[in-house]
């Protein structure tokens, strides 16, 4: 037996293709809407990945430092490095900002981090040019997602920076690219007022007689030097001896300092399920309208198609064929419909994704997982014009 | 089922009646019918006078109200009763021709013609064998790989009348099937379809309003308000 549903596509492969790569472009939009979801989740790995940390330690009760903010104390570090099992310990600070580069800014995480080599906890793992940041005071190593150059000079808060060297796929859990500047800086960036905040401050300071006493000359002095200062950190990052189990060190930091510390799996569920888990959410809702819309859109088509056949159908049935030969030619270009459409969508997605400001990943799973509920879909969406063409009368082909 | 062809057509007493109660309607009222097989005759009335109806009941797309109808030896309807398999008996032993070709626009000339042996469960290498002679025979076989678009009108007609012919029927009923048709093409489908009757000993009803082809039967059936009345035709030879 001949395929009536292949010939008819053959015959009319042109509006077929049309209509296909239409449909195409839905179930792209689809994948790669999966594909935003299943980036977020990486750009997280990736975060956790690239940081070198076994263990965050972070102010007690938070979720910091990425769901969260958390302050420590910057010499905090050295009682840690000081337990049995911490191999390296190194503070760390995250800043999302503004980031001035000539006449524009872009957005971007800046990390404050402790100069040093790779290896060292919180430095970016691996460089794709230029060095390290070696020196204690204006120098930045940018993700290539920033369009940084090498030797170009960037501005965060009233300091000017020179970008030595760049690394790649070293982003926020937002997806920001990341831009590193020595700890020092960072520290004061975060926490850098304006001159007549300053000026301001110190004002109200002097006038307040518990501060400015005649008897203690040197107390304004040291009480205005401690508000300028920023002592903090957001978290420490602890790297640790191999042999040592991770969860018996962490147990020892959270009982003798007194401070909340995460491993790599919990750091990974607060990211996971905490911080992107609404804009999870947000993808499941475009995903399941998308998928209505591209069910009701194969729906149309395939009604459609099967109500310009109507005369051939009653035509068909007047000679003596069986409803299930016309049920399974409708319910194969329905399917013919999902698979084109199914191709050109995960051409397209492959094409397009580079070009999303957001890391884009497009898991082979989700393709299978896609196609299969692709077929679905289309098996549904026969259903309508299945029925209509099982209730026409092959009395219709003789009219009358 | 016994042979089909050994004695055409024929129907006996046959009612069509559509809907209930007042808003009944009787579109057939008592007809009889028969048609020999190698035969062919026409059937002609006004509209509304019940041939579509007829058409309906002698295709088994329709079940009539009452009456019998047989097809050679085995009895098809008989009053309220009805053959198990009206489907199959359409595609196995009715053969129809419409007033527009109505071939399928996907298949080519020899798919449209060889569809029906296929969906009777032949192989494809047999059914288009089958369907190449019967276009051969209808002079069509130039165009068998050709779709129905291509063709002329004649031309379509007549690869209509080779997929009515292909599982070798023993009635064909062909609903008006000159009326696009210029004289020259519908006297020339007339003689296909009185040679197709000789040879394959097949009962052909034509019904008609085309005056060109009226002259051209044996033997004609008058339908008027559901009734039928037969007389004899001119049998005007050929060209």
């Amino acid at each position: 037996m001949i395929s009536l549903a292949g010939r008819d596509i053959l015959h009319a492969w042109g509006k077929f293709v049309l209509t296909s790569v239409g449909l195409g472009r839905l179930i792209g939009v689809t994948l790669t809407m999966a594909g935003v979801y299943r980036g977020m989740v990486d750009d997280a790995r990736v975060l956790l990945d690239n940081s070198g940390a076994d263990f965050w330690v972070v102010q007690q009760d938070t979720l910091g430092p990425y769901a969260e903010s958390s302050s420590l104390y910057d010499d905090l570090y050295r009682g840690i490095l000081s337990m049995a099992g911490v191999a390296r310990a190194a503070n760390v600070t995250y800043l999302t900002m503004q980031v001035r580069r000539g006449e524009g800014d872009v957005r971007a995480m800046v990390v404050g981090v402790v100069p040093g080599g790779p290896g060292e906890p919180g430095q970016p793992g691996y460089l794709v040019a230029g060095r390290h940041i070696t020196r204690s005071h204006y120098e930045a190593v940018a993700d290539a997602a920033t369009g940084l150059k090498i030797g170009e000079q960037i501005k965060i808060r009233r300091n000017q920076y020179t970008v030595v060297g760049l690394t790649r796929r070293m982003v926020s859990s937002n997806g920001d690219p990341m831009v590193f500047i020595p700890l020092k800086d960072a520290q004061e960036a975060q926490f850098l007022k304006d001159n007549d905040t300053i000026v301001q401050q110190r004002r109200r300071t002097a006038a307040n007689p518990a501060f400015n006493r005649p008897g203690v000359p040197d107390l304004l002095e040291a009480v205005i030097a401690s508000q300028s200062a920023n002592p903090y950190v957001n978290a420490v990052l602890v790297q640790i001896k191999p042999g040592y189990a991770p969860e018996e060190v962490a147990g020892s930091i959270r009982r003798w300092q007194r401070l909340q510390v995460y491993t790599r799996a919990q750091m990974e569920k607060i990211l996971v399920g905490k911080l992107i888990a609404t804009s999870a959410r947000q993808n499941g809702m475009f995903l399941v309208i998308l998928a209505m819309v591209s069910a009701a859109v194969v729906a149309f088509i395939i009604y459609t198609l099967t109500m310009g056949k109507i005369r051939e159908i009653a035509v068909l049935k007047l000679i003596g064929t069986r409803n299930r030969t016309i049920a399974a030619m409708i319910l194969q270009q329905a399917v013919g419909l999902g698979v084109i459409g199914f191709v050109v969508g995960k051409i397209v997605a492959t094409f397009w994704a580079p070009f999303f400001p957001k890391y884009v990943l497009l898991e082979p799973g989700d393709a299978a997982r896609g196609f299969g509920a692709v077929v679905v879909i289309c098996i549904l969406a026969s259903v309508l014009a299945i029925r209509t063409a099982l209730k026409v009368d092959p009395a219709e082909a003789i009219g009358g | 089922m016994a042979d089909m062809r050994a004695n055409g057509i024929h129907i006996e007493g046959m009612r069509k009646r559509y809907g209930t109660g007042d808003t009944a309607v009787e579109a057939l009222k008592n007809v009889d019918m028969r048609v020999a097989a190698g035969e062919v005759v026409g059937l002609i009335g006004p509209s509304g006078s019940g041939k579509s109806t007829l058409l309906k009941c002698l295709g088994a797309v329709i079940e009539p109200t009452a009456g019998r109808m047989t097809l050679g030896a085995d009895i098809i309807f008989d009053n309220g009763w009805k053959i198990s398999d009206l489907r199959a008996l359409r595609r196995d032993k009715i053969g129809f021709v419409f007033q527009a070709p109505y071939l399928i626009p996907f298949l080519d000339v020899t798919d449209n013609v060889a569809l029906l042996p296929m969906l009777a469960g032949r192989p494809n290498g047999e059914a288009r064998k089958r369907a190449r002679e019967l276009l051969a025979a209808l002079d069509v076989a130039h165009r068998a790989g050709a779709m129905p678009s291509q063709l002329s009108g004649g031309e379509q007609q007549r690869v209509a009348i080779a997929r009515a012919l292909v599982n070798r029927p023993p009635v064909i009923l062909a609903d008006e099937p000159t009326a696009p048709l210029d004289s020259e093409r519908a006297l020339a489908v007339i003689r296909i379809l009185n040679q197709m009757a000789r040879q394959y000993e097949t009962a052909i009803i034509v019904v008609t309003h085309d005056e060109k082809i009226i002259p051209t039967f044996q033997r004609i059936y008058h339908i008027r308000d559901g009734q039928t009345h037969e007389e004899a035709g001119e049998g005007r030879s050929l060209p």
